[in-house]
């Protein structure tokens, strides 16, 4: 059996990849891809501990983010769908309608 | 016995009549046919004058000291107690009519001259616009002056005052739409203010005095507590506390005749009776020379119980009418407009009554007002028939020859001319030579000049001068050598019906009219004198009253002769100047150039009068315009316009930097708290999705212990 250091190992390369993303892209298409990456990194982690605990609650639990992944795609893609139309941008930095 | 009948109880139908139809006129007037208005209006009078012979002639059966008939209708003005003779009294005006054997003589003639003239204007005004509205206005003056010679006491005397004065107004300015009728109109009215407030003052003058204005309480059911003017002056002189001559006498007297001489148009208000002249000469009949004019004779007439005990005014009265008549009369001579001549004469005549009033012969006064209506009604119609023939011309220059043209109007005018000229038996001659002979008593039996032998030769002049200038009139319209334009010539007419026949009445009253006052020395007792004595009667009989003179036949029959003498000089002068030799008065013209300017302009009395009243009083309302643009409008409204600016300017700086500053501190604090809230509030994506990860960061570098404490639980 691998050792668990691997699987978190790229659970955190994964996250760190995801997190850069959404700090540093302006396309929010991209963001929300590496929001995917994020999850999916955690997904990794739940898996990976529930193996070694045992317990199936771990692989339960990365099914539903699964599930909440896909449906958190088809909510935030929408809401670019429809800003896209107003605004014809995709770009983060001009989504400054509630600015002071 | 007191006077009573169906007649004296129904006295108040008397001016009821006219005001019914004139009420009419000027509500529906309107819409209504000619004959309509004819019908009512000129019935209505006469309905007026059957009710005042009938009221006279059940006045007259009854003994002469209870010939006074009294009527209160209700009581009109009741403002209770008020300071007068001896305490308070309660003081009342009421709304009553007395009928007199005074109120008689003006009843009988208003309304009979009154309704010949009525129905004169049927003809006169038959092709004139507005034919119900001057019938409307004709209405409506017999009312006020009914009311005027009816009323019972002062204050309803001036309502019919103001009455009559607002229908000559209204009537001088008829045809308003032409400029000098319309001003005449006004000046007829302003003139007559300035005396109203005279009379009105008088009026005052005799409530506080007496404590009331009614004239008589003769036949009254309470005599006490209807105090009349005439009984308390009497109670007054009889406790001492009113003497010949009183200071307060005078006042009274002279206030009043303020009145009468701005109404009876003698110097110095005499002014506004010639430009009146521009109302329609029916008018001019009625109003200017029969009745309203009169109304200031009446009202001393009226009055003469108070006159008679205040020698200072009736000085007065005699000086102002002696000159009004000689003044007026030799204005007269001077004029080319047949109705201007006219309006002088009445003036002139007017100051011969007054004239007998300032003698103390009230009842000579009262008789030549009677005949002068007469006859000088008879004029002003004869002189509108002709105006009429000739298509309304005016002036005399520009007629002659119309004897024979039209007869209907001639023979009748010269009756008229001969009856003011005072030739007998006509009925001038009588009331002026009973004028005359009254004031010639009054001298005292020394030659030696005093004032009344000077009045007296004044009303002697003026009767030639009278004779001279109505008989030039006379000659230039209808003798001689016609000088009427060609174009008018053919247009000669001779009026219809109804203005001759009214013409001939009144032609036999100017003949007849006198024979009621045939001098004492004809074997007569004066009739009209005594039927008028018991209205006239002073207080006291042996204070102030007319001394009758003794009339010798001699001096009496002297007296005649001079007038009649002067009067004949006056006609053949006449006849001289403007018949025999017609050329010849303008040569007598020339011969005095600056005299006969004075006479042609009317002294310049108009112009004096601009001069020194009218441009005055232009100037003064200029100066307050100034006042007004300047103090009123530039200082008050402008300044407190300047001062509320000010004021809103300091509010709104108040407003906008106090009060919306306080508002702005508000939202500036709000603002200022906000700052470090908002620093994080970038808006920019990523930053936030640092600030997330930081806090996540945070959250586990605190918690981390505790995370390996759960790990270790779960192995």
């Amino acid at each position: 059996m691998m050792p668990i250091g691997y699987y978190l190992f790229l659970s955190m390369a994964l996250f760190l990849i995801g997190a850069i993303g959404v700090i540093t892209r302006r396309n929010v298409i991209v963001v929300l891809m590496s929001i995917e990456l994020i999850l999916n990194a955690v997904n990794i982690n739940l898996v990976a501990f529930s193996r070694i605990f045992g317990d199936v609650a771990g692989q339960v639990f990365a099914l539903f983010i699964i599930a909440d992944a896909a449906a958190e795609a088809v909510v935030g893609l929408g809401i670019i769908i429809a800003f896209f139309r107003n605004r014809e941008t995709v770009l983060e930095d001009e989504m400054d309608l509630l600015k002071w | 016995m007191t006077p009573s009948g169906y007649f004296l109880e129904h006295l108040w139908l008397i001016p009821l009549f006219p005001l019914v139809t004139a009420a009419l006129m000027l509500l529906i007037g309107r819409r209504l046919p000619r004959s309509a208005v004819s019908f009512f209006c000129v019935g209505s009078v006469f309905l007026s004058f059957v009710h005042a012979a009938g009221a006279v002639f059940q006045l007259l059966a009854v003994a002469p000291e209870n010939r006074v008939y009294q009527q209160i209708l209700f009581e009109w003005i009741t403002p209770g107690a008020m300071p007068g003779p001896g305490g308070l009294v309660n003081f009342v005006a009421d709304w009553g009519y007395l009928l007199d054997p005074l109120s008689c003589v003006m009843v009988l003639v208003v309304t009979g001259v009154g309704f010949l003239i009525h129905v004169y204007s049927i003809g006169y005004m038959g092709h004139e616009g507005g034919y119900y509205r001057f019938f409307g206005y004709m209405n409506l003056f017999m009312f006020s002056m009914l009311t005027l010679v009816l009323a019972n006491n002062l204050l309803l005397l001036f309502v019919g005052w103001e009455g009559v004065g607002l229908c000559s107004y209204l009537l001088i300015g008829f045809y308003f739409l032409k400029k000098s009728a319309a001003d005449a109109g006004k000046k007829a009215f302003i003139v007559n203010r300035i005396g109203d407030t005279g009379f009105l003052l008088g009026i005052f003058l005799i409530a506080t005095t007496f404590g009331t204005v009614r004239f008589t309480s003769q036949m009254l059911s309470d005599p006490v507590a209807y105090a009349g003017i005439l009984e308390t002056l009497r109670a007054m002189v009889d406790q001492g506390r009113l003497a010949y001559g009183a200071p307060i006498l005078t006042g009274i007297a002279l206030l009043l005749f303020v009145g009468a001489t701005g109404k009876s148009a003698q110097v110095p208000l005499y002014v506004w009776l010639p430009d009146a002249m521009e109302g329609p000469t029916p008018v001019s009949a009625l109003i200017h020379a029969a009745t309203m004019v009169t109304a200031g004779v009446y009202m001393v007439a009226r009055m003469s119980a108070i006159y008679q005990l205040a020698p200072v005014a009736m000085d007065v009265v005699a000086i102002v009418g002696a000159t009004t008549a000689i003044f007026a009369a030799s204005m007269a001579v001077a004029q080319n407009d047949i109705k201007k001549v006219l309006a002088y004469s009445t003036i002139s005549q007017l100051g011969y009554m007054f004239l007998a009033l300032g003698v103390g012969a009230f009842s000579a006064g009262i008789f030549h007002l009677m005949t002068h209506s007469f006859f000088k009604a008879l004029l002003f119609l004869g002189a509108g028939s002709v105006i009429h023939a000739l298509s309304g011309e005016q002036d005399l220059r520009k007629m002659g020859g119309l004897w024979n043209t039209i007869p209907a109007t001639s023979r009748p005018f010269l009756i008229a001319t001969l009856a003011i000229a005072g030739i007998p038996p006509l009925a001038g001659f009588f009331s002026k030579d009973e004028i005359l002979g009254h004031v010639f008593n009054r001298h005292n039996e020394s030659l030696i000049m005093d004032r009344y032998l000077f009045l007296w030769a004044i009303g002697v002049v003026t009767a030639g001068i009278t004779a001279f200038y109505m008989f030039r009139l006379f000659f230039q319209v209808f003798r001689g050598r016609s000088r009427v334009a060609t174009e008018l010539e053919e247009h000669i007419h001779e009026s219809p019906k109804s203005m001759t026949v009214p013409l001939m009445i009144l032609a036999f009253l100017s003949i007849c009219g006198g024979w009621f006052a045939l001098p004492v020395l004809w074997g007569e007792n004066n009739t009209f004198g005594t039927f008028l004595e018991p209205a006239l009667r002073g207080v006291k009989d042996e204070i102030g009253g007319v001394e009758v003179g003794h009339h010798t036949l001699f001096k009496e029959y002297l007296l005649m002769m001079a007038s009649v003498g002067i009067a004949t000089l006056g006609i053949w002068l006449a006849y001289r100047l403007y018949l025999q030799y017609p050329k010849l008065h303008s040569k007598v013209a020339a011969a005095w150039p600056r005299l006969h300017n004075l006479l042609i302009n009317k002294y310049y009395v108009d112009e004096i009068y601009d001069a020194l009243f009218v441009n005055r009083v232009k100037d003064l309302s200029t100066a307050f315009g100034v006042v007004d643009a300047k103090l009123i409008d530039g200082v008050g409204v402008d300044g407190a316009g300047w001062l509320a600016r000010v004021i809103s300017r300091i509010s709104m700086w108040w407003d906008k930097w106090v009060i919306d500053g306080l508002v702005n501190l508000a939202g500036k604090i709000t603002n200022g708290l906000s700052v470090p809230v908002r620093m994080f509030q970038t808006g920019v994506f990523s930053s936030y999705a640092v600030l997330i990860l930081l806090g996540l960061a945070i959250l586990l570098g605190y918690y981390g212990h505790h995370m390996h404490m759960i790990v270790r639980n779960l192995r």
